[in-house]
Parts: structure tokens; sequence; C-alpha cells
């Protein structure tokens, strides 16, 4: 930062000011859907005002190199912004690679330029930078390996994982002190990036696919703040504040995951999850379930004043949300009050639910959270759950022994009639039984979630007239 | 730089206090494009990656630079196009229903 540029530092720094505003206003107008897309444009701007100011940093030589790396950037951005609602989850975590893999090798950059001439606190911030960006990486490749299902989804788990796992990054953090004194000891560099990148996969072994909200969240955090750390070392007012809101922004879902699940949070922030694997092979033999057909649930849902569909990750499995939408439709034309029950975890990511069902055209003032409807629960008629299980459990509110015990989850139990369509009477991924199912009112609608639903409309646009 | 250090702590601990503000406001029916968004707005990294390409100061420095901003880029357009995508689908009831 030389004077004789000072005017055109002035002119950066003008620019990156201007770009923060933006940024937060861009988090602002997020916060209501009215406002959402504003939101997206301001951030737009932002991201352009702040690359064009630093194309006007006076050390910059080389341009050609900087053009060819955005269009190949871009290239393999856009089809990334343009996969399936259902592929948002894995798009996500892959995203998170991406963003951590960028602070690490600017990390590695600076320190092999810098080295030895390195302030002790600037270290200690680099340090950090290069170890959670790493980890970061690696995570969050195999959480989305994990949610495409390329890798296998149930967690493994072994005897003295947790020891293994602190100690790999005991490693990494005795190196990283050493390297705080040592600011010269180049060779022990690759350590501090390869020991995270080993961390961050043995992190996400034990994780099964129920916890990926909590899990990408998490990382959603990390990736925020190895940003800011890196934002400490070029110096970056701009990039420090991006990675504060990112990570605050990873951080807060993160907890409203980890209480939706019912974990401790001391829990999401050791990421030590997938240890509730209790085989609850709890007798089901001689409990009996009344069961429907698609044209007797129609009867039903048709003399109904108040319905609520309460939607699981299993309806966009069976790819059923746009069956549901013409279910709202037809029961909406008979002046049925159709809502829908969104619980914080149905899904495979904070709020994916509601992006599935937005998708199908279903609007959004339909979409209750859960706080808000479980009130309504008794003034409903009926309650029709989709391919969801351990969220309606009431096993979670009443059963001590049960390991969902404490989970909040939606009262669908305390609706006039509940009918719930599934499969079979396997119990779910968690392989809980769920006494709903045996419960006096609760019919169960036996057969795929979309095959079953067509039947239902089929049923009622049949009896129109 | 003493200063530098300091300054950037207080501009780190403001910008948490204000982006723990903003984004407990935002609705739950948007988490997924919050998280997204922030996805790309993070991705603001790539002018610490331009700087390393364009001063082009040494061998390794320049090269992962250059993945550097790729990585970054890719996050950038995929956030922002996604974000957008997803944010167009939600409608509300009113307007179309009487």
């Amino acid at each position: 930062m030389t004077a004789n540029f000072a005017g055109n530092q002035t002119l950066i720094e003008v620019l990156y000011l201007i770009a923060s505003v933006l940024f937060i206003l861009s988090l602002k107008w997020l916060s209501a859907p009215k406002t959402a897309r504003h939101g997206v444009w301001a951030g737009e701007i932002g991201m352009v005002l702040a690359i064009a100011g630093t194309l006007l940093h006076h050390g910059i030589v080389d341009y050609k190199w900087i053009v060819i790396a955005l269009v190949i950037g871009s290239g393999i951005g856009v089809p990334l912004g343009l996969v399936q609602m259902t592929a948002v989850p894995q798009r996500t975590a892959l995203s998170h690679a991406f963003g951590a893999l960028c602070v690490t090798l600017v990390g590695t950059s600076e320190f092999y330029l810098r080295t030895p001439d390195v302030p002790r606190f600037m270290m200690a911030v680099l340090c950090m930078e290069v170890i959670l960006a790493s980890l970061t990486f690696t995570g969050s490749l195999m959480a989305a390996g994990k949610l495409q299902e390329v890798l296998p989804q149930r967690p493994i788990t072994y005897k003295g994982q947790n020891f293994v796992n602190l100690s790999i990054l005991g490693i990494a953090i005795a190196v990283a002190v050493y390297l705080v004194l040592h600011p010269g000891a180049k060779q022990l560099f690759p350590l501090m990036i390869v020991v995270p990148l080993i961390f961050g996969i043995l992190m996400i072994i034990p994780i099964g696919g129920a916890d990926m909200p909590t899990v990408i969240s998490l990382l959603n955090s990390y990736a925020g703040l190895s940003a800011a750390a890196m934002g400490f070392v070029l110096n970056s007012k701009l990039l420090i504040i991006a990675g504060a809101l990112d990570g605050s922004s990873g951080f807060i879902l993160s907890v409203i995951m980890s209480k939706a699940m019912n974990r401790s949070f001391t829990n999401v922030l050791f990421g030590a999850f997938g240890q509730v694997q209790a085989a609850a092979a709890a007798g089901k033999e001689d409990k009996t379930v009344r069961s429907a057909t698609p044209d007797e649930a129609a009867g039903i849902l048709a003399a109904a004043n108040r319905v609520v569909v309460v939607p699981g990750y299993g309806m966009a499995v069976a790819q059923a949300q746009h069956k549901v939408r013409e279910l709202y439709d037809a029961l909406t034309k008979r002046g049925v009050d159709v809502r829908f029950a969104i619980h914080p975890v149905a899904g495979r990511m904070p709020g994916h639910m509601n992006v599935l069902l937005a998708e199908a055209d279903i609007p959004y003032d339909r979409l209750i959270e859960m706080d808000d409807i479980n009130g309504d629960f008794p003034q409903t008629d009926v309650a029709l759950v989709i391919g969801a299980n351990d969220v309606t459990n009431p096993a979670a509110r009443t059963d001590q022994s049960s390991p969902i015990y404490g989970m909040p989850i939606l009262d669908v139990d305390k609706a006039r009639t509940v009918m719930v369509i599934k499969r079979s009477m396997n119990p779910g991924f968690a392989g809980i039984d769920n006494p709903l199912y045996y419960m006096d009112k609760t019919l169960m609608l036996f057969g795929d979630a979309k095959g079953f639903v067509n039947g239902i409309v089929h049923e009622l646009s049949g009896n129109t007239h | 730089m003493n200063s530098g250090l300091i300054d950037g702590l207080f501009v780190f601990m403001l910008a948490g206090f204000i982006g723990f503000e903003v984004i407990r406001r935002v609705s739950p029916l948007l988490h997924t494009p919050l998280m997204s968004l922030t996805n790309a707005l993070d991705a603001i990294a790539v002018v610490g990656a331009i700087v390393l390409v364009g001063e082009h100061k040494s061998q390794l420095s320049f090269i992962l630079g250059v993945i550097a901003v790729i990585a970054a880029t890719s996050n950038v357009v995929g956030g922002f196009l996604i974000t957008d995508r997803m944010l167009k689908m939600f409608k509300t009831s009113r307007p179309t229903k009487p």
C-alpha cells in the first residue's frame, strides 16, 4: 500500500464498504419471502463491486489468468446452480467444500509468501484458517457423498472413535502451536493441511443420514469462520464481515437443527453425532392396525373441514410432491382448509421441505412451522402423514425409554383422525417403533406415496360434479 | 500492525452481532435459500485469490490462486443462481385463489 496509489486504494476501500453494506442488506431482505429476491440482487451487486474493486488493486500485473479462472469458475457454477431441488443439500455441501478449498489454498499461499517473517498472532490466525478450511473441505465432500448416496449413509462407528478423532485434531493443534512459535518451520506446514483433511473425513464417518441437516449447518459455520480468519490474514474487513455473517448464520441454523433433533449444544460443537443408534427391537407382535383404501381415505378427507398434511422426506423420495399439490387443489376446491405442518428437520437440510413444496406450487402461506401448528391439531379433523415417521412419534413426548424421548414432534396424535401413508409396517430409518400407528383413530394407508395420493385425487375428482 | 488487528477484531465482533440479529429474523421457510445465499456471499474470498493470481509473486501462489479463483467463482455463480431459482418458486395463495 504505497502512498502513490493512495487514491486508488481509497476507491477500493470505498467499493468494499459499499459491498459490505449490500451484503448485510442482502441477508436482511431475505427475512421475508416478499423482499427475498431483492436480497439476491443486493448480494450480486455487492459481489460485482467487490470484484471490480479488487481488479483495481495496484499490485495486479496479470489479468489474463484472472479472467480465465473467472470464466472456468462460472462454467462450473452454472450447472451447480441448475440442479434439481431434491439435490440442493448435496449441492450446498459441495459448495461448502469449494469455499473451504479456496480458503485453504489462499492460506497456504500466504504462508509460503510470508514465512519466516510472520508475526505470532498472524500465524495463529493463519493456522486457524487453514485447519478449519481443510477439515471443512473433506468433511463437506464426505457429507455431499453421503447425501448423493455414493457413500454409505449408515453411520460407521468403532470403539475409541472419539479418542482417535480428538487425538488427530490434537496433532493439528500441536503443529499449529509449534508453527506460531517457529514461523520459519516450513517443512511442518504441509502437516497443518493433511492432518485436518484426515480429521474432516473421520469426523463425518460416524454421522448418519438423519443428522445431515445439523452437519451441513455446522460445516456452513466452519466455512464462514475460516473465511473470517482469512480476512484477518489479508487485513480485509470485507472478508471479515462476510465470514462473520456466514459463520453466525451457520451457527444459528446448527442450534435450531440440534434443538429439533434434541441434541445438546456441546454435541453440536464437537460434532459428536450418531450416538443414538439404539436398536429398539420393541415387540410389535400382536398390536393391530386399521388400514383403509384410497376411496375410503378420499371420503374421510372430503368430509373434513380442516386437514393438516405432514410431509416427510419419504414424500420427496417418492417424488410425490406434485401429486400432493393436486390433492391440495382438489380439497381446496371442495372448501376444505388444507395446511402443511413442517418439522424443522423434515428434509435433508434446514428448510428443505419448504423448497420442495414451493417447487410443487404449494403457496408458502400454507406451510406452517411446528411451533405454530402444534396447538391446532386438536381442532384438526384429519392429519395426513406422508413419508414422515419419527417426527410424528408420540413416544418422544411420553416414553422416557425411547431413543427419541424429548425430541420436539408434531402432535398429529391429537388430531381427530390420523392417516399415515406408508409402504409397510417396517420401522423407519432410525428403527424406532411408532405407537401412533396402533391408535384407534389412526388409519394406515399402505402403498407408495405417489400412487396412493394419486388414488385419493382420482376418487375426489371422480365425485365432483 | 497491532491496530489493524484490533480493528479487525472490532469489525468481526460487530459483524457477528449484526449477522446474529439479522439472521435470527429470517423465516424458517427460507432457511435453505439462506444457506445458499450466505454461501455465495462467503465466496467473496475470491478477492484474496484474485490478488494472488494477479500479483504472481511465486509460481506456487499463482497456481493455487488460479484454482482458488475457480472454486470460489463457481460458488458465487452457482450460489446466486440457485438462491434466485428457489425464491422465485415461493408464491402466496392470495392472488390466485378467490
